[in-house]
């Protein structure tokens, strides 16, 4: 009889090489508490050796748009769209007591004197630990916003196959 | 408890301190111990969590009273391979 010694650290990386857990999370809302949530919960999927993937829509679409930028979509219904629903990672605002923009001010406040990282830099570490992003096209069409007024590092723009593509091999798929 | 590389996330909330660890982690070689400094108390419980997920062994975790808050001493060791 022979007997195959097999190394245990090594076999355990095989399998962790093979079988991967996938992580995937809708993130339909655009408020600043429910975006730090999906990001603190793909920053901590990520550090924890699983593969993170985003899909932003709607107002989630918000939280990666860069700041100042304008679209300027032909009609004007989605012109007006546009300059009502303002983009960019550090202006989102709190889905309670945001107060026109004071209670928002004030828990930013707190975090940062907590040393609590904000939206942007939660969304910088995310892109640091290889979180994909992907952006919702249909979205991005009705609401009027282009493709290169989105940040850097967005990995595709696609549809509902691809999420659910990679929602099946997921074991936490989360909606925000 | 021995360490061979310290980790100072000390005034860090969750996730931070797991966020830091995995990269500080990749820094050591196989069997080497990382010391985690935290006051987070949450550590307690994510410490081992993500050492469960990620295959890397927890040897020990201490707590002594700090000035204002309780700090912890987390100890993983490097898994091989």
């Amino acid at each position: 009889m022979t007997i195959t010694n097999l190394e245990p650290t090594t076999a355990l990386a095989e399998l962790r090489e093979t079988k991967t857990e996938k992580v995937t999370l809708v993130v339909l809302s655009g408020d600043m508490d429910r975006v730090m949530a999906a990001l603190i919960i793909a920053t901590g999927a990520a550090a924890m050796g699983m593969q993170v993937t985003m899909f932003f829509t709607f107002w989630g679409l918000n939280a990666i748009r860069k700041e100042h930028a304008s679209s300027s979509p032909k009609d004007w219904l989605r012109r007006a769209f546009g300059w009502l629903n303002k983009g960019g990672a550090s202006r989102l605002p709190l889905s309670r007591f945001h107060f026109g923009g004071l209670g928002t001010t004030m828990m930013k406040k707190v975090m940062k004197d907590n040393r609590m990282p904000g939206i942007p830099e939660l969304m910088e570490t995310a892109q640091d630990l290889g979180v994909k992003m992907i952006a919702c096209t249909t979205t991005l069409g009705l609401m009027g916003i282009s493709k290169d007024t989105l940040i850097d590092g967005i990995d595709q723009l696609a549809g509902v196959s691809t999420y659910l593509n990679e929602a099946r091999q997921g074991s936490v798929n989360l909606f925000i | 408890m021995q360490s061979d590389v310290k980790l100072d996330t000390l005034g860090y909330f969750c996730p931070m301190p797991i966020i830091l660890t995995s990269k500080k982690i990749k820094e050591l070689t196989s069997g080497q111990v990382l010391e985690v400094i935290s006051d987070d108390e949450g550590i307690k419980k994510d410490m081992p969590a993500w050492c469960e997920t990620t295959g890397h062994t927890m040897v020990g975790l201490e707590e002594e009273n700090g000035i204002e808050k309780k700090i912890y001493k987390a100890y993983v060791k490097k898994a091989g391979g």
